[in-house]
């Protein structure tokens, strides 16, 4: 007798549901021995309601045909010389930035997935986390083939996994996914899953995609929207993480605020970075950090936590702070990364006339009275032929590890700064924010690997920084680095230009 | 608590001040000069002189600054760690009272950055 071909609903429940099973020589509680630290009470797993709907056969079937396609553009971009249709040379910097920065964030991902997918009781919670750590493997692997045709002709860009465990601002990436990655299982899906999938990942990508597009980098763009169809699956998945959560106890709900207050707080932290890309990077801009920011948080997120509301959830502490940072931190990332670009992988530079005026009138309230004056006096520096490079090295926070370099959210001309002694040692942090997720867990940060004092400890392989950025680093002094202007890559983008027919020239 | 685990945690900080090789850290901000982006992060002998401190090492690592040169550091207003301090010259820096990973403001009334912008 033939075998009876399963229908959809009976191939769904046994692809997914039916993977579990009743230990019998086995505890449950010795089975998932992570359920219960954290605090949270799981009453019914059967309650969960797999968003994804999506059984593996299937899953194969259209990721297969994701690639295929997005692979064939790759090549059409590598063939066609892509890369010099670009809008700037300087665009490129986004991507080095991109790459070192959150390509090894999807392959933490990945792994955070597939651990915690390990650790849930629940078989429909268990195959959502293998999907999505399948899918943040494809990720990796598909940003180092957008991006590796660029490798060949630009330079900073030959060493992102070794400069991910090693360069000073990659702590900053590294720390939040290990952070993350070394909480409870439940904490790293409100952490990964809400609170940047769902919360912040549209301002993470929508301008990066967005960016590509409009500086005419097609390989990017296309990676993009490879990845977007996974990135909705995850956002339901983070959402559902959230509401599951909070109606299987109540008890449930001020562990889950304190994760989302935390969260929140380093994930806004976390995308100083892509504010920077935005206002500084792009050299055909998208839009404002501050625009990004009113759109993806303010209208969307507000949206959303008057959603939670009914759940007993607020809106994560200090947002009010962001509302005021959003016209700051680009400005302030910006400032760390020129006078500190003698140890990065990326080129930086003063904006244009042009760009000056751009960032004038995004951000009339604040950019004239304290950027402009600064930019305009290091554009004067090296016109003299003393381009400003900071020698000293820079005091960081102790929990987001980035240069205490925010100002105070009631007086933008002071910089933030809080400190506490824990065990007779000081520590110190660049924002409430930060200082309260110290306070909460003293002893996990007080073993945060902070690089500059990793340097000065000589744990970084040289006595000065041009020996560990060369040799620790794997970073190429005045090739890989330092200002744009005048660079190997300046040089070498110039003379594609000017190699190019005129009408060809005039067009672009 | 400490920390959320799953057992007994015992967490060693990274950063004790033996681990920095018979130096101590001391950072210095200066007030109304964002030009430089972050206090800077000095390694530091706790037995050197503070008027060392301020020749050897303050000069030099604000010295890009135009308003450098026109610091009168007699007149200069302290705070040690957030309190008000008065800096003994001929001391050195643990015996001031700096300790590890204090925090150093240095305010130069007069001196309000580039153009009075505060950078």
């Amino acid at each position: 007798m033939a075998a009876k071909r399963l229908n959809q609903k009976d191939k769904y429940r046994c692809l997914t549901r039916d993977l579990a099973w009743e230990p019998s020589y086995q505890t449950k509680e010795d089975i998932y021995p992570y359920e219960r630290f954290e605090g949270i009470k799981i009453t019914d797993w059967d309650k969960w309601e797999d968003p994804f709907r999506l059984t593996m056969d299937a899953y194969w079937k259209y990721q297969a045909e994701k690639e295929k396609k997005l692979y064939a553009i790759f090549d059409a971009f590598a063939q066609n010389n892509g890369h010099t249709n670009l809008s700037d040379a300087r665009y490129v910097n986004a991507l080095k930035l991109f790459l070192s920065g959150v390509t090894p964030l999807e392959y933490q991902a990945y792994q955070g997935f597939a651990r915690v997918g390990r650790h849930f009781g629940g078989a429909g919670a268990r195959v959502a986390c293998q999907m999505q750590a399948i899918d943040e493997l494809r990720h990796v692997q598909t940003q180092i083939h957008a991006m590796s045709h660029y490798n060949k002709h630009f330079n900073g860009l030959h060493d992102f996994a070794h400069m991910h465990d090693r360069v000073w601002f990659l702590s900053v990436p590294k720390s939040f996914f290990e952070d993350a990655r070394t909480a409870g299982p439940f904490e790293f899906l409100t952490a990964i899953s809400f609170s940047f999938e769902y919360v912040l990942t549209n301002l993470l990508f929508v301008p990066f995609m967005s960016g590509a597009a409009y500086n005419g980098d097609m390989a990017t763009v296309t990676f993009g929207f490879s990845a977007q169809s996974d990135e909705a699956r995850h956002m339901t998945l983070g959402l559902e993480v959230i509401k599951f959560l909070l109606e299987q106890h109540e008890d449930n709900v001020p562990i889950i605020q304190r994760w989302i207050d935390k969260w929140f707080w380093r994930g806004y932290r976390l995308l100083t970075l892509v504010g920077m890309m935005m206002d500084y990077m792009l050299p055909n801009k998208v839009m404002s950090w501050a625009e990004a920011w009113e759109v993806y948080y303010e209208q969307a997120g507000g949206a959303l936590f008057k959603d939670l509301e009914r759940y007993g959830i607020r809106p994560p502490k200090y947002v009010e702070q962001t509302t005021i940072g959003k016209e700051h931190i680009s400005h302030q990332a910006w400032s760390i990364f020129y006078q500190y670009s003698q140890a990065t992988n990326f080129h930086t530079w003063m904006p244009t006339d042009e760009e000056l005026d751009w960032l004038s009138a995004k951000y009339p309230d604040t950019f004239d009275r304290i950027y402009r004056p600064r930019y305009e006096h290091w554009r004067e520096m090296q016109a003299r032929g003393e381009r400003f490079y900071n020698p000293t090295l820079p005091m960081l926070c102790q929990v987001c590890q980035i240069p205490l370099s925010f100002t105070e959210p009631d007086a933008d001309t002071t910089l933030s700064h809080r400190s506490v002694l824990h065990a007779g040692e000081r520590f110190h942090f660049c924002s409430d924010g930060c200082c309260d997720i110290f306070q909460y867990e003293p002893d996990k940060y007080v073993q945060a690997w902070l690089p500059v004092h990793q340097i000065l400890q000589g744990n970084c392989g040289g006595g000065d920084v041009e020996a560990v950025v060369r040799d620790y680093y794997n970073i190429a002094a005045g090739f890989d680095n330092f200002d744009y202007q005048g660079s190997p890559e300046h040089q070498r983008w110039q003379q594609w230009q000017g190699d190019r027919p005129a009408d060809f020239n005039t067009a672009g | 608590m400490p920390v959320t685990a799953i057992g007994a945690y015992q967490a060693q900080s990274l950063d004790r001040q033996e681990n920095f090789n018979g130096l101590q850290l001391v950072y210095l901000t200066w007030d109304r000069h964002l030009m430089f982006c972050a206090p800077f992060t000095l390694p530091l002998p706790p037995d050197m002189p503070f008027a060392d401190f301020i020749d050897n090492v303050v000069k030099p690592a604000i010295a890009a600054h135009p308003d450098a040169v026109r610091v009168d550091f007699a007149q200069a207003i302290w705070r040690l760690d957030d309190a008000d301090f008065q800096p003994d010259w001929q001391a050195g820096l643990a015996a001031n009272g700096i300790g590890h990973k204090s925090l150093l403001r240095l305010d130069t009334p007069g001196l309000d950055g580039l153009n009075g912008s505060f950078n």
